[in-house]
Order: structure tokens, then C-alpha cells, then sequence
């Protein structure tokens, strides 16, 4: 973290009283530590985007086409035809303002345009400008302004200021749901050429290798090959990883972070464990080896074309149905968009676990099983068998991801696989968990180190339940299902809540499944001594 | 500001129609004529933007979920605000509808030292959002009075529970009393809490001063200044059945009457054209009216399209010599 990065304390003296201007006349600024730079032309010409070119956020002149007015226009027109939600929420909002301090970037930051109903208004305005009659007769005072490039800075700025949480549509009296507003308008951004490097990049690195991060074939084979000797190291037990392999039963799909980053990687060896204990018939793909899909926070077509992969290569690979790893916003893809986008899945059969027999009837259409559903069904039919005190030397809290959360409601599978893995489970406040959770602040391509300061005031809602509960029940790691927060609420609680970890549910299961042959396991996956170990292993 | 400026278009509404009431012609214009108009353009605006709502497709089915979802037999699934069923969806929307189930998990967030974040529970939106839309209902209801003869049941049976405490001559209903607090509690909220100030339109303003409008003016001449029901009751039939009553029955009623007529009428004209809309975009809204089955049942987006995908044997071909190299099976050799 930056020597220039303001103490907790003051960047925490937040005034939610608004300025005196009208936000109509307030233009945007784009302060250091508050934005994310720009797409490289390269990665963004690679997957076709229009008008790749140089250009910064903080540079007064964009370099936009002649005709973006135009362009943006017709683009609006469009989406408002193709999407029911679009033309209802622009329509509907009374401006209740039930959602103003529901928006995690708007509790951090006071700044009255991340209160959802005005990033709203922001498209809003300009809709009604050219798409009302009201709006075109009266102008400002029924709350229409022309488009201007003003507005498109604003834009850019707080709707790359949003992770697509969906929070604020819970308490929403219409479900207005602001991530499909900030859908809309990234991509009418993007039409113009106006994209974020960290979202444009992993969409261009993804569509080549297969992954967000660019890793060739040999190389996830590598990471993969590490894991099982690294597992081999803690356990005593050689495990398979299996990698295209034609015929297996299941496809396992997990986000790329998993096997490069930490402590993703801990949930990894987790699953490698679970899998070997359990005899899975299964395979990992190189070609389809990322579950994430970056291409959601870019556009509908990027995310299909990016989530294409899965299905392709469960048929390739003949496989009977898809088994999907920890992450987030790659299960709101999963379940709420793959069937529609590239299904239908006909050629899988409706999943069913080899084990217990249990017939997952509820992806009887997708076809794909999260695995916190796969395992919690393991354990339930007594399949697997666990040593909880393994965990002991964690007090834990758990994350609920803002996607599972309120794009699926996976809320209890992962808490009945903690409760059956670990001795010490403490709930964070109610309003701040299951679909009252609270983004990790950098969801949505938005985890930049460029935009620290933003994270930082984003992450402010969780790290604050995070250190309630580290001061009340002395927890130490707070587990999560979701790549992006593994990734991203470490500096989130080394800033709220120090002392306060972040892991996997299935790390917890890794540590605490009895493998066969296993040998005394002095460690956990992470090579911290077990309660009772201290000093007995080799660490 | 743009509370003054409402209040005002709507007191010149006011002043329009006392002044309008002077004069017999014009007494037609406000008493016949403009609740035609009203009439026409709420009906044909509402079904036209309904229409345009309607005909936007929707390519995803993506409901926001609250409580579990129904997964495993032995998981207990969230029946209403995680429905996987139509009925459970019925029954999501009922209680959207009915009960502002949305804004009853309405919280307060605080922040204080420490930093210390708080959410408390905050019911005050739900509660004046709640007493205003259903009084505005049965109010609207016992209206139906003056449109039917015979008077149908459930417009009695609305009339008697609204009255049911019996105070006062004539009875005081307890709607009329509801509707005023809460509007004047929907303003004041809307004045005094700097977050919801700034974010208000001249069009947030407008319905409650014109709604408030209706419901002053309407209950000065049910309590106080005394106007010919016999006579209202002429003209409203007259309307309903095409044979609109003449100047002898418009004298009859006094000059308010026309101004509550002609908020009302004013207000009908608005409504398709401004955030009322709500009253039927709130069941249209796909977050909330589509049931969270998505793995279970194929959802087809009717504008779906081809898209430039990456395919496995371009990917083998660029990476066939290190897969090779790496040991991992290839298609193709």
C-alpha cells in the first residue's frame, strides 16, 4: 500500500451531506486513486472493439469519433428496444430514495453521485432528453440535459464506479437493478472506445488462452502440476489433476485465480484433495480453463463470446455434466445468462453426483453444479470424513459474494459446509450478510491498484463488519466464495480490519477431509501449524 | 426551488379553476370537457407506454434474489422472495404490491466514530408509503359512489370500514385523515433530508402538491363548505354515461368542486407522462416478476445473435507445439 494513502481514520471522515450545486452542474474530476486507466489499444483491437486508441481518463481530450453523439444515441435506442429492464427502470423511478445509502461506494465516499438513484439519474437525464416528450418540451425542469461530453466523463467515471453489486435493487420497491444500468451504459461507452484496461485486457487475454490472465496451455499445466506436488508435500498423498482428457464423467471449471494467486490457490488444493478423496471421474480443461467471465462487465456480446468456451468443451470432451468452482460473478454468468447465451446444453445429461446419487434438479436445464452444492451433498450422505479441530486455529466469519448472493441465493450450502469443516463459525451483523451483503468494493473489473483509494472507500462497509466481528469473537479470516474478493479483500481488511484473513470454503474442507494414506498432518494448506502442532513440523 | 416552483404551477392550477367556476361556460369546460379529455389521455397514455414496456423484450431472465435459493431437497428454499415457481412469483409480487415488501427491509445507515458503520432499522418510508397508496385507494373506491347507482356492495362495504369509527357529522373518514398526514410526512421527508433534496425533480414535488391539492379541496367540501351532492352526483353519471348534464345542474354545484375536479382532471393528464408510471411499471420490473429457475428452465432470448467465438481448433492450432511439448492430448497431431 502507498506511503500517500490516507490513514483509515481520515479517509474515513465521510460527510454524506450533499453540496450546495445542482449535480448537474458539478462536472467530474478525476483524481489519482479514484479511477481505473484506460484499455490498451492492442488488447481491445484483439477482440474487435470499436475505436481502439491512446487515450486517459485524467487527459481533457478523448479522441472520441466525430459522431459520438450519434452513435451514443442510437446505441441508447437500441437497448431500449432489446431490454425490457431498461425501458421500465427509466421510466419508473420515484426517487424514494430507499437506495442512497445502500451503495457501499456511496457509504465510503459520501459523494452523492454513488447513490444509486443518481448514477441512475445520470443516464436517466439524458434519456429523457431525447426519449421523452416531457423531457424534450421542458428540459431541465423535468430533469432532462442534452448529452455532452461532460456527461460522457461523468459517465465513465461513476459507472466504472459501480461493481454491478445489486444491493441497492434488495430494498429497491421495483427491483431496479442498477448493475443492469451500469451494463447498459459500459456498453454504450464502449461503443465510442471507452473501456477500462482491466476489464479489456483479461477479455482479450481470455479469449486467446482460454484465461483472464493470459496462461497458455503448458503453463496452466505447470500451476496445476505445482499444486499436486505442493499438496503431495502437506498431505503425503499424490493426487491426479487430469487435463483435457476425453470421457471423464465431469468438467471442472474454475476461475483462473484459483491456480495463480494467492490464497485462491489454497481453495484449489482444497478441490485437488476433495476430488482425489472421492475418486471423481473428472478433467480440468486448458481450453476452457476460466470460469470468470470479464466479458459481463464489458458487454452481453463479450460475455458470450467469452462463455462459449464451457460448453464447447464439455461437448469436445464428451463429458456428461459441468462442476463449477468458487467465484462470483462467473456464477451470475453461469446461472443466470450460459443457458440463454449458448445453450442449450442438450448434448450433458442432468447432473448427478457419482457418490450419493443425488440428482441435481435444479440445473436440470444447465447442466452445471456449484461446487459448494456437490460437497454439501457429500457431507450430508456422510461421504467424506472430516476433522474439524484441523481448523481450530481459525475463528471464522464468512463473505457472502455479492452474485451468489442475489443472482442465485447460494446462502446455506456454504455455511452447512463450514458448520461440518470448522469448530469457531461467527455470522457478521445481519444487514451486512446474505442478500443484505456488502461488496468487496472492486467487483465488476474494478480491482486496480490504480484505483486503491476507491477500493479502499468501497470496501469500507465490509471491513467494518469484518473488524466488529475480529473485535467481538476474535476471527481471523473471513471465507468467501468469489475469485475477486480473494483477491482484492486482503488490502480491504490489512486497511479495516488487520488481523483479519481471507480464504476459501473449500480450503477449510482441504484442511480438515481425512485423506487416505494421508500422513500426520502437522499444517493446514497454507503450512500454518495445527492447534496443538506448533513447532512439531518441519515448517 | 423546485419544490416552490411546483407548488405554484399547482396553485396556479388552483386559481384557474376559481376562476374558471365563474362563468357557465366555462363551468361545461372544467365540469365536462376536461374530464373527457383527462379521461382519454390517461387511458391512451397509460395503454401506449404499457404497450412500449411490453414490447421490449426480455432476453435474460434476471430475477435479484433475496433468501435461498431452491437447490438441494434437504436445503430449505425462500418461497417468496427467492421464488422458483409462478405461484411463488405471484406471490413475490403480492406482497411487492400489497405490502411494500421492498421497502420494509429499509435500513438507516450511520456512521460513527470509531468509524464505526450502523444500519437501523427504518420503517418510517415503508409505513407513509403504505398509508398513502392504500388510503389513496379506498378513497378512490368509495369515489365510485358518485358513478353508480345502484352503488355496488364493495363500494359500500369500503365506505362503512372507512367510517367505521363513527365520529364527527357527517362521519369522519379515517382516510381522509391518513392521506393528509402521510402526504404532508412524504413532503416533508422530501424537504428536510438533504440526500432526498438533491435528488428530487420539479416531478417529485408535482404529484404531491397536486394529489394534496385534491385531497384538501375534497375534504373542505365534505366537512366544511357544504356543495350539492345531488348535483355532483348528476354530473358524475352524466359523464360515465355520455349524456353530460347541462348549466341548470353545473350552477347547482359550488365553485371548489370544480377545482377538485380539475386537479383530478390535471392529474390524470400527468400520470402517463411522469414518474406515476410506476403503478404499472412496478409489474412489469424483470428483477422481480420472473422466478429464480434459471438452471432449471432454458430462458430464449428472441434477439439472440451468432457471435465471433475463439474455437477450439484455432486455440490448438496456436498452442499445438507447447501442449506437444507439455505433454497434454491433442486433436490433432
Amino acid at each position: 500500500m502507498s506511503d500517500d494513502m490516507p490513514k483509515p481514520e481520515q479517509l474515513a471522515q465521510i460527510s454524506y451531506g450533499p453540496p450546495p450545486k445542482n449535480w448537474m452542474d458539478n462536472p467530474v474530476k478525476f483524481r489519482t486513486g479514484t479511477f481505473n486507466y484506460s484499455a490498451n489499444p492492442d488488447s481491445a483491437r484483439y477482440v474487435d472493439f470499436p475505436y481502439p486508441r491512446k487515450w486517459m481518463p485524467m487527459e481533457d481530450d478523448w479522441q472520441l469519433p466525430e459522431n459520438w453523439q450519434e452513435i451514443i444515441l442510437n446505441g441508447l435506442k437500441d437497448r431500449l428496444n432489446k431490454y425490457r429492464t431498461l425501458r421500465v427502470f427509466m421510466d419508473i423511478c420515484v426517487r424514494c430514495g430507499a437506495c442512497a445509502d445502500k451503495c457501499h461506494f456511496f457509504i465510503g465516499s459520501g459523494d452523492p453521485k454513488n447513490m444509486p438513484v443518481l448514477r441512475a439519474e445520470l443516464l436517466r437525464s439524458v434519456y429523457r432528453n431525447d426519449f421523452t416528450t416531457a423531457g424534450k418540451i421542458l428540459g431541465k425542469i423535468a430533469g432532462a440535459r442534452k448529452l455532452t461530453v461532460g456527461v460522457l466523463k461523468e459517465w465513465f467515471f461513476y459507472f466504472f464506479q459501480c461493481t454491478e453489486c445489486r444491493r441497492c435493487s434488495v430494498y429497491c420497491p421495483y427491483g431496479i437493478d442498477t448493475a443492469e444500468i451500469t451494463m447498459m451504459v459500459r456498453e454504450l461507452l464502449n461503443l465510442v472506445g471507452l473501456n477500462i484496461d482491466w476489464i479489456t485486457t483479461p477479455v482479450a487475454n481470455c479469449f486467446r488462452t482460454g484465461n483472464h490472465l493470459g496462461i497458455q496451455p503448458h503453463g496452466f499445466a505447470d500451476s496445476l502440476e505445482f499444486a499436486v506436488d505442493e499438496l503431495e508435500e502437506l498431505t503425503g498423498v499424490r493426487v491426479e489433476a487430469p487435463i483435457n482428457r476425453k470421457g471423464a464423467e465431469i468438467l471442472f471449471v474454475a476461475p483462473s485465480a484459483d491456480y495463480f494467486a494467492t490464497p485462491h490457490y489454497y481453495t484449489l488444493l482444497g478441490y485437488l484433495a476433495l476430488f482425489h478423496e472421492i475418486g471423481l471421474d473428472y478433467t480440468w480443461s486448458a481450453y476452457a480453463s476460466e470460469g470468470g467471465n470479464f466479458g459481463l462487465f464489458h458487454s452481453a456480446e463479450t460475455m458470450k463470446r467469452l462463455n462459449n468456451k464451457i460448453y464447447a468443451e464439455a461437448k469436445r470432451l464428451g463429458v456428461k455434466w459441468i462442476l463449477g468452482g468458487e467465484c462470483g460473478h462467473m456464477w451470475r454468468v453461469l446461472h443466470q445468462y450460459m443457458d440463454t447465451i449458448n445453450g442449450p446444453a442438450d448434448f450433458l445429461e442432468v447432473p448427478k453426483s457419482p457418490l450419493t446419487g443425488t440428482v441435481f434438479e435444479n440445473t436440470k436445464s444447465t447442466k452445471m453444479v456449484h461446487i459448494s452444492e456437490f460437497t454439501a451433498d457429500l457431507i450430508k450422505h456422510d461421504k467424506i470424513k472430516l476433522d474439524p479441530s484441523r481448523n481450530d486455529h481459525w475463528r471464522i466469519t464468512y463473505h457472502d459474494s455479492c452474485n451468489p448472493a442475489r443472482a442465485m441465493g447460494l446462502l446455506e450450502e456454504p455455511r452447512y459446509i463450514i458448520n461440518k469443516t470448522c469448530n469457531n463459525f461467527f455470522e457478521m451483523p445481519e444487514n451486512t450478510i446474505r442478500e443484505q451483503t456488502f461488496c468487496c468494493g472492486s467487483g465488476s473489473g474494478l480491482g486496480t491498484d490504480e484505483n486503491l483509494e476507491m477500493r479502499l472507500r468501497g470496501g469500507m462497509p465490509r471491513g467494518n463488519a469484518a473488524r466488529y466481528v475480529r473485535d467481538k469473537h476474535g476471527v481471523n479470516i473471513c471465507l468467501c466464495m468469489c475469485a475477486i474478493d480473494k483477491a482484492t479483500l486482503p488490502a480491504v481488511m490489512d486497511y479495516w480490519a488487520p488481523g483479519v484473513e481471507i480464504g476459501g470454503v473449500h480450503e477449510m474442507v482441504g484442511n480438515a477431509l481425512i485423506l487416505k494414506g494421508e500422513k500426520e498432518r502437522d499444517t493446514d494448506l497454507r503450512g500454518t501449524p495445527l492447534v496443538g502442532k506448533e513447532g512439531t513440523g518441519d515448517v | 426551488m423546485r419544490a416552490v416552483f411546483s407548488l405554484a404551477v399547482v396553485i396556479i392550477l388552483v386559481l384557474i379553476a376559481q376562476v374558471g367556476a365563474g362563468s357557465a361556460g366555462m363551468r361545461y369546460l372544467l365540469g365536462v370537457i376536461i374530464p373527457y379529455i383527462a379521461m382519454a389521455v390517461f387511458l391512451i397514455g397509460m395503454v401506449y407506454r404499457v404497450i412500449k414496456w411490453a414490447r421490449s423484450p426480455v432476453p435474460f431472465r434476471i430475477p435479484v434474489t433475496c433468501g435461498q435459493e431452491k437447490s438441494l431437497p434437504w436445503i430449505k428454499s425462500s418461497k417468496l422472495d427467492n421464488p422458483h415457481t409462478t405461484l411463488g412469483v405471484i406471490g413475490r409480487m403480492a406482497l411487492e404490491i400489497l405490502c411494500f415488501r421492498s421497502l420494509f427491509r429499509n435500513t438507516k445507515t450511520e456512521l460513527r466514530k470509531g468509524p464505526t458503520l450502523t444500519y437501523g432499522s427504518s420503517k418510517y418510508l415503508w409505513l407513509g408509503a403504505l398509508v398513502f397508496h392504500w388510503s389513496f385507494l379506498i378513497i378512490f373506491i368509495r369515489h365510485f359512489k358518485y358513478f353508480t347507482e345502484p352503488i355496488p356492495s364493495f363500494v359500500l362495504l369500503a365506505q362503512n370500514l372507512d367510517g367505521f369509527f363513527q365520529v364527527g357529522l357527517p362521519i369522519v373518514y379515517i382516510t381522509d385523515i391518513l392521506i393528509l398526514v402521510a402526504l404532508t410526512y412524504l413532503l416533508f421527508r422530501r424537504l428536510l433530508d438533504a440526500k432526498l433534496r438533491y435528488i428530487s425533480l420539479a416531478g417529485d414535488y408535482i404529484p404531491l402538491f397536486l394529489i394534496g391539492g385534491i385531497a384538501v379541496t375534497g375534504v373542505l367540501m365534505r366537512y366544511f363548505t357544504k356543495t350539492d351532492i345531488v348535483a355532483v352526483k348528476q354530473l358524475a353519471i352524466g359523464l360515465v354515461t355520455f349524456s353530460p348534464v347541462g348549466a341548470d345542474v353545473l350552477g347547482q354545484i359550488s365553485s371548489i368542486f370544480f377545482i377538485h375536479i380539475f386537479l383530478v382532471s390535471v392529474l390524470f393528464i400527468y400520470f402517463p407522462f411522469s414518474k406515476l408510471v410506476h403503478l404499472g411499471g412496478v409489474f412489469l420490473s424483470p428483477t422481480r416478476n420472473l422466478a429464480n429457475n434459471n438452471r432449471m428452465e432454458r430462458h430464449v432470448n428472441p434477439w439472440d445473435y451468432p457471435v465471433k467465438v475463439h474455437t477450439y481448433e484455432e486455440w490448438e492450432d496456436e498452442f499445438r507445439d507447447v501442449m506437444k511439448a507439455a505433454g497434454l492430448p491433442l486433436d490433432k497431431e
